[in-house]
This record gives C-alpha cells, sequence and structure tokens, in this order.
C-alpha cells in the first residue's frame, strides 16, 4: 500500500452503555491498507467498529473515516464503507444474488450495475455456483461470505470486518482470510479486521490496534511492535525447587517470563545479555538448563504484553 | 503469465445515485415481493370485489330507468370506503406485520443501516410499501368509482354537485392509510415474529373497541370513543363527508386521537429503528 495516510482517526472517543463505559478514552489512528482490531472479547472492537458507522453516537470524542466526519456525514462515508457484521445477517426472502444486487442498489449502484457487480463479488467470495439459492439455506460459512459480499458489491474504500472466520471449519476459515489479504494486499480496498484470533489478524494485517477493557492497549505496525528491544528465549530447565520458583527467580531479576508448560517457559531479555544472563542466573540458583533457543516473537507477546496477560 | 480474463474481484467505475433515494429502493423491492405471492394476488383481488359490484351499481343506475333508485350519492363514497376497511385490516396485517420484525429476526437492520442510508429513509420505504397497497384498496377504487360516474352518465353533473368528493376521498384515505401503516409498522418493529404482531394489531384494534363499549354501556357517553382509533378515525371521515354520525365524539377530539396514534408511532420507531440495540 503506497498510500500510509489514516483511513481511520479517533480522538478521545467515549461511548458509555448506561453506566458502562464501553470506550474510555480512545484515541487510535488506522493506517491505510490491512490494520486488525485486536483484543478479547468485551474490549469494545464491535463498539468501535459501530460508532464509526454511525451505529452508536459517542458521548464524547470525534471521528473521522476517510477524511470525514462521522458525526456530520455519516451516509458519504456509508457509501464508501463496507460492514461486514459479526453475527448472522442478511435480508429475509431473497435469494443471494438478490440480495447482494440489492444491497448495492441501496449503496447507490444502478439496478443494471448492481446486478452485474453482485455476480462478480458472488464469484469471488466462492458463493457463483450456490447464487441462486436462498440465503437461510446457507451453512454458517456460506453466510459468512455473502456477508462479505454484500460488503463489497458496491466497492468500498474501506470495508469493516467483524469477526470475518466465525463459525467457519479450517478450510473456510483459510479462504477467507486469503480473500481478505488479497483484498488489501492485491485489490487496493483498505479493510479493518476485527478479531479476537490473533493468527488471523497476524495472517492478513500489517497493523494492529490492540484494544483491552474500553481503551487502547497498543497500536502500530505489527513488525515494529514485534520487534523487541532484547531478545525472546525459549528455555527447558530442571529446577530441583520447581519450575515456578526458578520463574520468581527470573522475574526477581527483572526478566519478562511466562510459563508455556510444566518446564517449559518464555523468556525475554532485554537489553543485549542475551542468553549469557540466562546462563548465569541458572548457575547461580543451581538449576539446569536443559533446551534454549532463540524465540521469534509473535503478535501473541505483542498482545499478551499489551493486555496484562501471561 | 496473466489470465485473459481475471474473474476476481474488480474496482467498480461507474455511476453513483447520491444518498436520498434508497427509500424508492426499499420500497420497489418490498412491493415486487408481495406481488409475487399468489395469496397476496387473491387477497387484492377480493379488495376490489366491492367496485366491481358498485360499477354494476352505477352502470344499472345510469342505464335502467328501473334501477335509477341505485343512483350513486357522495354517502356512497363514504359507504364504499367504510367498506374497504376489513380489506384495510386484512392487508395490513399481511403486508405490514413482518416489514420490520423480520428484518429484526435476521438482523437485517445493521445491513440496512450500514448502506447510506438514514433511519428516516429505512422508515419511509417501509410505510410506502404498506402505504401503496392500503391506497390501492382504498383511495384508487375510489376515486375510480368517481371517474367510472361521470363516464357512465356522460356528464360532468355529479361530480360538479359533489366538488367535495375527490378531496373528501383522497383527504380521508390519507389520513386512514398513513394512521394505519404507522402504527402497524411501529408494532412491527417491537418483535422479532410477525406472526405475533399480526396478533398484537388485531388485540389492539379489537381491544379499544371492546374497551369502548364497556365504557360506552355504563356512561352512555360516545365520547369516549376517543379511546379506539378505529372510532376515531371513522368520526373524522364522517365528518370530511359531511355524514351524518353516530358518535358525539367532536371532530377536533378524533383528529387529536389519530394525531396521537400517529406521534406515538413514530416515537417507537425512532426509538426501536437503530443499528445496534443498546441494552443498558
Amino acid at each position: 500500500m503506497a498510500d500510509r495516510n489514516p483511513v481511520v482517526t479517533l480522538d478521545g472517543v467515549t461511548v458509555l452503555y448506561g453506566a458502562q463505559r464501553a470506550l474510555q478514552d480512545v484515541s487510535a489512528s488506522f493506517a491505510a491498507g490491512a490494520v486488525g482490531l485486536l483484543g478479547p472479547n468485551g474490549a469494545g472492537k464491535s463498539t468501535l467498529i459501530k460508532a464509526l458507522l454511525g451505529f452508536l453516537v459517542p458521548d464524547s470524542g470525534r471521528m473521522r473515516v476517510l477524511g470525514l466526519d462521522v458525526a456530520a456525514q455519516p451516509l458519504d462515508i456509508r457509501a464508501r464503507v463496507g460492514y461486514m457484521p459479526e453475527n448472522d445477517a442478511h435480508i429475509p426472502g431473497m435469494n443471494a444474488v438478490t440480495f447482494v444486487a440489492y444491497c448495492g442498489e441501496l449503496s447507490g449502484l444502478p439496478p443494471a450495475d448492481a446486478m452485474q457487480r453482485a455476480h462478480e463479488v458472488l464469484f469471488y467470495v466462492g458463493l457463483g455456483e450456490a447464487r441462486y439459492r436462498a440465503v437461510e439455506t446457507y451453512s454458517t460459512g456460506m453466510k459468512q461470505r455473502i456477508k462479505l459480499a454484500q460488503a463489497l458489491v458496491h466497492d468500498p474504500d474501506l470495508v469493516f470486518l467483524d469477526e470475518p472466520t466465525n463459525g467457519m471449519d479450517p478450510k473456510g476459515r483459510d479462504e477467507m482470510l486469503e480473500l481478505v489479504r488479497d483484498l488489501s494486499h492485491n485489490k487496493s480496498v483498505n479493510v479493518i479486521v476485527s478479531s479476537h484470533l490473533l493468527p488471523d489478524v497476524e495472517y492478513t494485517c500489517d497493523d494492529v490496534v490492540v484494544m483491552d477493557k474500553g481503551r487502547v492497549a497498543t497500536q502500530g505496525p505489527i513488525a515494529a511492535l514485534k520487534q523487541p528491544r532484547g531478545q525472546v528465549f525459549e528455555l527447558r530447565v530442571k529446577a530441583p525447587q520447581g519450575t515456578e520458583w526458578f520463574v520468581e527467580r527470573l522475574r526477581a531479576a527483572g526478566l519478562d517470563c511466562n510459563a508455556t508448560d510444566e518446564d517449559v517457559m518464555r523468556v525475554f531479555v532485554p537489553g543485549d545479555a542475551g542468553a549469557r544472563e540466562l546462563f548465569a542466573l541458572a548457575a547461580a540458583s543451581h538449576v539446569q538448563v536443559r533446551h534454549l533457543r532463540p524465540s521469534v516473537p509473535t503478535l501473541e507477546d505483542v498482545f499478551a504484553k499489551a493486555v496484562g496477560v501471561e | 503469465m496473466s489470465p485473459i480474463h481475471d474473474q476476481g474481484y474488480r474496482r467498480y467505475g461507474g455511476q453513483r445515485t447520491p444518498p436520498g433515494h434508497a427509500w424508492s429502493v426499499i420500497a420497489k423491492a418490498g412491493i415486487r415481493t408481495l406481488i409475487s405471492k399468489r395469496t397476496f394476488i387473491g387477497l387484492l383481488l377480493l379488495a376490489w370485489l366491492p367496485f366491481i359490484v358498485r360499477t354494476v351499481q352505477i352502470y344499472a343506475a345510469t342505464s335502467l330507468p328501473q334501477a335509477s333508485f341505485l343512483a350513486p350519492d357522495a354517502q356512497m363514497f363514504r359507504q364504499f370506503l367504510q367498506q374497504q376497511e376489513v380489506f384495510l385490516f386484512f392487508i395490513t396485517v399481511y403486508v405490514g406485520a413482518g416489514l420490520i420484525a423480520t428484518d429484526r429476526r435476521a438482523n437485517a437492520l445493521q445491513i440496512y443501516l450500514s448502506k447510506p442510508l438514514s433511519r428516516v429513509e429505512y422508515i419511509f420505504g417501509k410505510l410506502t410499501i404498506l402505504a401503496a397497497f392500503l391506497l390501492f384498496v382504498t383511495w384508487l377504487p375510489a376515486v375510480l368509482l368517481l371517474f367510472i360516474q361521470i363516464m357512465f352518465s356522460g356528464s360532468f353533473k355529479f361530480f360538479v354537485d359533489n366538488l367535495f368528493l375527490f378531496p373528501a376521498i383522497t383527504i380521508f384515505s390519507f389520513i386512514q392509510v398513513i394512521a394505519v401503516a404507522s402504527a402497524m409498522l411501529a408494532l412491527s418493529s417491537l418483535s422479532n415474529s410477525s406472526r405475533y404482531v399480526g396478533v398484537l394489531y388485531t388485540g389492539v384494534l379489537f381491544f379499544s373497541q371492546a374497551l369502548y363499549g364497556i365504557v360506552y354501556a355504563i356512561t352512555r357517553d360516545s365520547r369516549f370513543g376517543v379511546i379506539a382509533p378505529a372510532i376515531a378515525l371513522n368520526r373524522l371521515g364522517d365528518a370530511i363527508f359531511s355524514s351524518p354520525t353516530r358518535v358525539q365524539l367532536s371532530v377536533a377530539a378524533s383528529a387529536v386521537a389519530v394525531a396521537v396514534l400517529i406521534l406515538v408511532s413514530v416515537l417507537i420507531l425512532e426509538k426501536r429503528v437503530r443499528g445496534v440495540e443498546v441494552v443498558a
């Protein structure tokens, strides 16, 4: 993506559900291309998307989508964005091609163009052969695909995908991720993927905004966030006093350490000391190091660090 | 090697209609769906039977001297519209009950409202579907009867003598249709089940009339007709057609009752038609 200007910006956005704060003073910027909106369930991802679409009016703050103010120009924004909702959603009593063409007409396409585009996008999402079937008869995976088709029929500049792989089998999931990646990397469509599935975001997106408890925990290019200012090691030890005891010793020494299995742990060593510091600590604690190898940081590490889980 | 013809996703470079026309897309799609149903076509044909009977009446009155007692007067048009109320009811339930309820059941509201259309446009589109069919069985046949009267009699005398008829038919039909359609649409937005909405509408209609009947039996005061929308609408109809009325209810009170019904319906729709339902 040549243009890395933000497609969505939020400035101090707060959304209240009664007394509960769904979004708390959220300031974020979504770069052009594919951006993952990551967070555990209840983090506020869907609320954020719904606020950007104008379904929810924030109690404070400002939002801009594609350079347009959400509060002032919601219809102009919706003409240029597509939305794939999280839950099962369709217009009842229609077959797939009628439904998608209808969505195109609602978005301002002339009827003939809408019908032509409906056929094209249904083939693109893999529903070409099933396009004359009633949407009600579709499987969960097919319903996910048709939700994507209706979001694309009017050729949006930006698509919000809310949990796009929900309920899909592994093959369907891979195909859906491939479609999302193709859209953003080959078709010049900006994509915001909301998901709690880290591998989905890591595969499809270049940037990420991590949310937790209604706040932005961290944001930026995934590659930059994964760059450690130090090294991560995968370590297996034999500790006479138990692995937990050694984990506590490492933490006491200022190392970030997560036990992933009975005797396996991932340790982040800041600075340039690297493995030497680990060996020194193990020797001082009379712990045998059975296995040690440098580990490639994953988005999971970024996520865990951002939302403060082990 | 690039493919001869890429069947993948392509950008769209054609025309786009600016926002503001989506209501007509909704209305057209809704009307098309309904007229493809045989049961509904049957219901519409049934609703035009009184029109045929009245046409025969006018023909006989204008062509056969011995049937001159059948000659239409202004009250015939009022009676015709009253006769159509039964079809108004059935079409309202058949068409209206599912207009929003089925969209709610299928989570279609978030699809609609993620497109460049406002909530007002969505509601107006849905209202147009119901209103179009209701006017098709009330206003249209009544106006056609007026035209047929002129045609069969071969003179404009009846039309000129009753100049108020066309505006009266139009005003009453539109008030009736807007009140009924907005009430049904509001009820439809309250549930995900069109069957339940149909029962609810029937219940509200008959319960309010039964309640008025009880109150009238106790007080012998027909001004309490204000609590039954159907009675308030009928009183307005009587006033518009200058017909004798059976209730003491004032025209102003009837108008207020109908206005309140429409206002409450609009408020319900405003609350219920949203892209997201917030349960605080």
